[in-house]
């Protein structure tokens, strides 16, 4: 354990001198900073909250506990996703007493002043720190794409930890909050595989759940992906990485702000590690997203990270003329579905038989049909965590085999790409 | 086989069969926060509870909320007796820490070298007791199970 050193304004919170709810949040943020070596706490600007979904009662005695001592966030703060659809609320089958704990969790870490976004993208509803600001997220999909894609500085920080830091406005000094520990240490050269693959959106969960299981949480720079690669496709590699390892941070060459080129984003150094994933390896690793084998699907699911924009722009000119043949879920934030009805676009998704699961998702409580079965999805993400926490089996597959094989209500997938 | 290793939250002398993990895990989607039981099919000790036991793992993967399971285990009493890591977990800690705040009684994490957890491995399901940083496997290890 490090000596934490604390200025005068901190120690005041950790004596109580503004009130019970700091004296609390910082002593657990000093802890914490003592456990993980840092030597002093740093400043933040905001905070992502993951700690407002239900997972027991004791995540919810906790957030009423700091509303009761009087607390509040001293920064912007936005929330992850809750156990409940607040615009469609029989769309969760949570009932009696466990709808009635998951509301009052969402409702406490609104009443310490956070904003009420419940989506797991929040940089997809404006919440964008800049690069080089400090800030404390949690939600391993955020974290990482906080890091990587905007440059901004977060640890991996999990419920508790992000509510106590926003309320105390500050982290511990360590981690990837420091520019050492940035630098990438391991090169993933994707040049033996096919261009062609690696512009398809499928592509890229599948290259982040190879990642997560092959650098653990080192840093790793990928070097020979297209300049073109997209903000989505980054977010999904990002999501499939934070869910096989404890990715919360990668480079790409020539496109992610800490990597103009390779030798920046290795800081000058040399790499500990090159390495290289062949097709074979990327095809195993594709396998081992599904469950399921081929045959029978019972339901589709996209938005893991919650849909864009931009993906439901692509979802709308794959919709097929006739209704789906098995219930087709997009999970994504209020944010996005207010623009979509703003624009008129609602129906036209409705008609399909599409349903817009809107402040939570398909894989953290129960909206799936209770029958069980296989489900379809293009989210590395769902497909780690479909399993264990919803019964269904999975099959991963583009959004364009998503679509096809919810017409049919069989899979389908184009296997070319992957030959 | 007697290891010392680095106190990363203090607890009461405890004891339990050693529950060795042989494949990192993410206690969100992982663990039944209910029962402590290891849930996720995929993973080798599938159907394994967690209760009791002294949870012997490298590390932890995957979600941030695996604090939030954490805490859950201890408040339903379905916690390890005991979690010994090869790298400081400060996600578990973090759970482990707000127990203490809202007053569950909480457990004591042990930090080791990963050579320490290697040769764990070959003890899987035996005894062991830590107390004040050390944990003694076998031999000097009282109780049953």
């Amino acid at each position: 354990m490090s000596q934490l050193h604390l200025t005068a304004g901190e120690t005041a919170l950790l004596l109580g001198e503004a009130g019970p709810a700091p004296r609390l949040a910082m002593a657990i943020v000093v802890r914490m900073g003592e456990i993980l070596g840092a030597d002093s706490l740093v400043e933040i600007t905001s905070s992502h909250i993951d700690g407002c979904l239900y997972h027991g009662d004791g995540g919810v005695e906790f957030a009423e506990r700091l509303v009761d001592l009087g607390g509040a966030v001293t920064v912007p703060a936005t929330l992850n996703v809750g156990a409940l659809d607040l615009l469609n609320p029989a769309r969760v089958r949570a009932h009696g007493r466990r709808r009635e704990m998951a509301l009052r969790q969402m409702r406490a870490y609104e009443a310490l002043g956070c904003r009420p976004t419940w989506t797991c993208a929040p940089y997809q509803a404006g919440h964008r720190p800049a690069p080089g600001e400090h800030v404390a997220w949690g939600e391993s999909n955020a974290v990482c794409f906080a890091n990587s894609v905007l440059g901004a500085r977060t640890n991996r920080y999990g419920d508790f930890m992000d509510i106590c830091c926003a309320i105390v406005g500050r982290a511990p000094r360590t981690g990837l909050h420091l520019r050492d520990q940035r630098r990438a240490t391991v090169v993933v050269d994707t040049g033996a595989l096919a261009p062609e693959l690696k512009r398809r959106d499928v592509f890229y969960p599948v290259l982040g759940t190879w990642l997560g299981a092959a650098v653990d949480d080192r840093v790793a720079v990928v070097t020979g992906l297209p300049e073109s690669v997209a903000e989505d496709q980054l977010k999904a590699m990002g999501a499939a990485a934070a869910s096989s390892g404890a990715v919360g941070l990668f480079h790409i060459e020539g496109v992610t702000p800490e990597a103009p080129d390779l030798r920046t984003a290795l800081g000058g150094a040399n790499p500990e590690a090159v390495i290289a994933p062949t097709p074979a390896e990327l095809r195993a690793t594709r396998d081992t997203l599904s469950t399921a084998a081929a045959g029978r699907i019972d339901a589709v699911a996209v938005g893991s990270p919650h849909f864009s924009m931009a993906e439901f722009a692509r979802l709308e000119a794959l919709l097929p003329s006739a209704p789906f043949a098995v219930p087709f879920y997009v999970c994504t934030g209020r944010s996005e579905y207010r623009q979509l009805e703003t624009a008129g676009r609602l129906r036209r998704f409705a008609d399909a038989g599409v349903e817009i699961v809107v402040d939570t998702c398909v894989v953290v409580t129960p909206i799936l049909p209770p029958t069980g079965g296989v489900l379809m999805t293009n989210s590395g993400k769902f497909a780690h965590y479909t399993p264990s926490n919803t019964g269904y089996g999975v099959v991963y597959g583009s959004l364009e085999d998503c679509v096809r094989s919810a017409t049919r209500a069989r899979v389908m997938r184009d296997e070319a790409l992957w030959s | 086989m007697e290891l010392k290793g680095t106190v990363v939250h203090p607890g009461a002398p405890a004891e339990g069969r050693l529950l060795v993990l042989e494949k990192p895990i993410s206690f969100w989607g992982g663990v039944d926060p209910l029962t402590g039981a290891i849930m996720d099919p995929r993973h080798p000790r599938h159907g394994e509870r967690l209760g009791g036991r002294v949870l012997v793992m490298e590390r932890t993967i995957g979600s941030s909320s695996s604090s939030a399971v954490m805490l859950e285990l201890l408040r339903n009493r379905v916690a390890p007796a005991v979690i010994v890591v090869g790298r400081t977990d400060a996600i578990l800690v973090l759970g482990i820490l707000v127990a203490q705040e809202l007053g569950y009684s909480t457990i004591p994490v042990l930090q080791v070298g990963t050579p320490d957890i290697a040769r764990l491995h070959e003890r899987d399901g035996a005894r062991a007791r830590v107390q004040d940083g050390t944990l003694q496997v076998g031999g000097g290890a009282q109780g049953s199970a």
